[in-house]
């Protein structure tokens, strides 16, 4: 902005200082604000005007805020910085506030339980940085429980899972493509035979495009779980590596969402930012409630598309069987495949007696263990097998 | 190029006049949001829960412009042969026949006879960019969120420049772009590059004095006390934990139908009778019927006798 002098400029200057300040706390904050749009943010300001607060805050939100997620964080904000600007003449609580790595300051940091998957916790980062120079001395028997492994072979086993071919079935679309048989694409019909004086000699044809299915995954990592739920999340990771479109969620007392948290990249850093964001670890069970949020919450959002739903837990469950088993039931409506992963299965003693899940197991397509590699192995090619249904 | 532009509110006040004139009762928020998207020729990205009135906006925005309204409904797969054009196969065929039939076929004149405009069945999109060389319309892309990613791709691009390129006929230009309303009901995530490019704005169901205020305008021969406690109902029957909460639509369609049946207050049987309007989930009316349901209606009856309740 170029400066024109004059006291009313001198405002103006100010206004756009702000405003460009603001931005950068925001973006501080962990929202995508473009840098193009404050271009746009300073025009808007320009024609709605600096009378009315409530009109400053709609023209800066509808600017640099496009996900719903983001409007609380941005709220918070918006009355952090305006009021530090407003009560202070001078500019120092605003760059102390522009340096600030984030406004909303993460409650569950201090407190969470740090899960480090592979890593047990009280090793020196010496001894981890062995293990991950001596990975192939490690030999990781298939069928060796997971509750069983030691931190080496828990990263052996999480190398191989990420080398599994994770192929979940396809979904034909509405879209065509162009392919040797199938249905005259009578575009290209007309196209290609013009030419020819209108003859029909060339007949081009068109079928269907097939596309993955998508895949929501929702993993218990209640107590019960907690032995596995290490491998769980390499699993989620190691899907969602895979480009499949994935939506993941965990649960025990409380549903969360950590499709972001995988999706915003960086393998076992993502995983560490997920364990911090994901307080619930390791808390009671109460899987028809979670599933009930699932429900009502999410479902709508992503359950498109005719998805593989893949519910990893061991059934025990603190909540009312018979909520359990509606919401199953539910949620079986809703997808293409519902599987249930049980860890517990494993075990040849184990019956799945608890009534929760003996009430949910009639909504539920395939009933498999998860409880070793070899499980994992047998789940990879049995969602192969599902192919396009 | 010709062609009329739009006359523009000068305000926000302005605007919200506008819309108030067109019983669209908007928020100071949304107002300022439709108001920068249509100063700024950007399009409106309207976000929220199906049934609070995303695409209400395009339609009063068309009457309160006095333009055009030109929708979109997007759906799974949707592409360009029914986004933007199509040829008619058929009459293309026929016309082959025809030209063959007075034996003057000459294949060079041939194609650029069947490929014309005559031949041209204009879809949503291009009609958009031609209305808008006369005057520039309102273009409804109605729940983006059900088309595909590749659609988006295509919409990130049209919104840039607003022409369109026919490979037979060549590039048709918007000189004024049209007034852009995309909705979506976020059953998925739509991309941020496409929203980056809009104004964004996230409708709410309304509050109570809103909802009474929308209810009030727009149903015809509701007596002031069934206003209060339809609203009343409705506002009461969104903190229950249902699948799919109703919106502001079921309201209006419920409260006509409380009119149509000649009725003055709400009980009990009525509102049994009349659910299936509000909720359209079995599971979500099994949750309501009974106790719950007397509870809501004897809070709803209380707030319109003039008690009214925080």
């Amino acid at each position: 902005m170029t400066a024109r002098g004059g006291q009313l400029d001198q405002h103006a200057g100010a206004l756009v200082d702000n405003v460009l300040r603001f931005g950068r706390v925001l973006r501080a904050a962990g929202l995508d604000v473009h840098h193009g749009r404050m271009l746009d943010a300073l025009r808007a300001i320009e024609r709605v005007g600096v009378a009315r607060r409530t009109d400053v805050r709609a023209a800066l939100c509808c600017l640099l805020v496009h996900r719903h997620e983001d409007l609380a964080r941005f709220d918070e904000a918006f009355d952090l910085f305006f009021r530090a600007r407003s009560e202070s003449a001078g500019g120092l609580p605003l760059f102390s506030l522009g340096e600030r790595p984030r406004v909303v300051a993460n409650p569950a940091a201090g407190t969470a339980v740090t899960i480090e998957l592979g890593e047990h916790d009280a090793n020196s980062s010496a001894e981890s940085s062995r293990a991950v120079g001596a990975y192939s001395a490690v030999e990781v028997s298939r069928t060796k429980d997971f509750g069983e492994f030691t931190p080496a072979e828990l990263d052996r086993a999480r190398q191989l899972l990420a080398r599994l071919p994770w192929r979940l079935g396809m979904r034909r679309t509405r879209r065509w493509r162009r392919t040797p048989a199938g249905a005259l694409d009578l575009r290209r019909v007309l196209r290609r035979n013009l030419l020819r004086g209108g003859e029909l000699v060339d007949l081009p044809r068109r079928t269907r495009r097939a596309v993955p299915r998508p895949f929501v995954l929702i993993a218990d990592v209640s107590g019960s779980m907690d032995r596995y739920s290490r491998m769980l999340v390499h699993f989620l990771y190691g899907l969602s590596e895979h480009g499949r479109r994935v939506e993941s969620f965990v649960f025990a007392t409380r549903l969360t969402r950590v499709t972001r948290g995988l999706a915003r990249g960086g393998g076992t850093a993502a995983i560490g930012r997920l364990m911090r964001e994901v307080n619930d670890w390791g808390g009671g069970t109460r899987i028809g409630d979670a599933l009930r949020t699932f429900n009502t919450r999410w479902a709508r959002r992503v359950m498109r598309h005719g998805p593989v739903v893949l519910i990893v837990s061991d059934g025990w469950d603190r909540g009312d069987p018979a909520r359990l088993a509606a919401e199953v039931a539910r949620l079986h409506r809703q997808c293409h495949r519902l599987i249930w992963l049980n860890p517990l299965l494993g075990s040849s003693s184990y019956e799945p007696l608890t009534r929760g899940m003996q009430a949910a197991l009639r909504h539920v397509d395939d009933f498999l263990p998860a409880h070793n590699l070899a499980s994992l192995e047998q789940l990879a090619r049995h969602l192969n097998a599902i192919g396009t249904l | 190029m010709g062609g009329d532009a739009l006359v523009l509110p000068a305000s926000v006040d302005e605007l919200q006049t506008l819309l108030e004139r067109e019983q669209y009762i908007a928020d100071r928020s949304l107002a300022v949001s439709i108001f920068l998207a249509l100063t700024l020729q950007r399009p409106l990205f309207l976000e929220g829960e199906a049934g609070v009135g995303k695409t209400e906006v395009a339609k009063v925005l068309a009457a309160a412009l006095r333009t055009q309204l030109i929708r979109l409904q997007c759906y799974e797969g949707l592409d360009i042969s029914h986004a933007v054009y199509e040829w008619n196969y058929s009459r293309q065929l026929l016309e082959i026949r025809l030209i063959e039939t007075a034996e003057t076929l000459d294949r060079t004149s041939a194609a650029r006879e069947l490929f014309t405009e005559a031949f041209l069945v204009k879809r949503p999109l291009l009609r958009a960019v031609e209305q808008a060389r006369v005057r520039p319309p309102v273009l409804l892309i109605d729940e983006i969120d059900r088309a595909d990613e590749e659609f988006e791709g295509y919409l990130l691009e049209l919104l840039s420049d607003f022409q369109i390129t026919i490979p037979e006929l060549g590039t048709i230009r918007a000189p004024r772009p049209p007034v852009v309303v995309i909705t979506s009901n976020r059953t998925r995530e739509v991309h941020d590059a496409l929203k980056r490019r809009c104004v964004y704005a996230w409708i709410d169901y309304p509050d109570f004095d809103k909802e009474h205020r929308i209810v009030s305008a727009k149903v015809p021969r509701l007596s002031a006390r069934l206003a209060e406690q339809v609203t009343a109902f409705v506002q009461d029957l969104r903190t229950v934990d249902l699948y799919k909460a109703s919106g502001i639509s079921e309201t209006l369609d419920w409260a006509a139908a409380l009119v149509a049946l000649n009725r003055e207050v709400l009980d009990v049987d009525v509102v049994n009778e009349t659910i299936g309007l509000l909720l359209k989930n079995q599971e979500d009316i099994e949750a309501v019927r009974g106790e719950r349901m007397q509870a809501i209606v004897a809070r709803a009856l209380a707030r319109g006798a003039g008690q009214t309740e925080p």
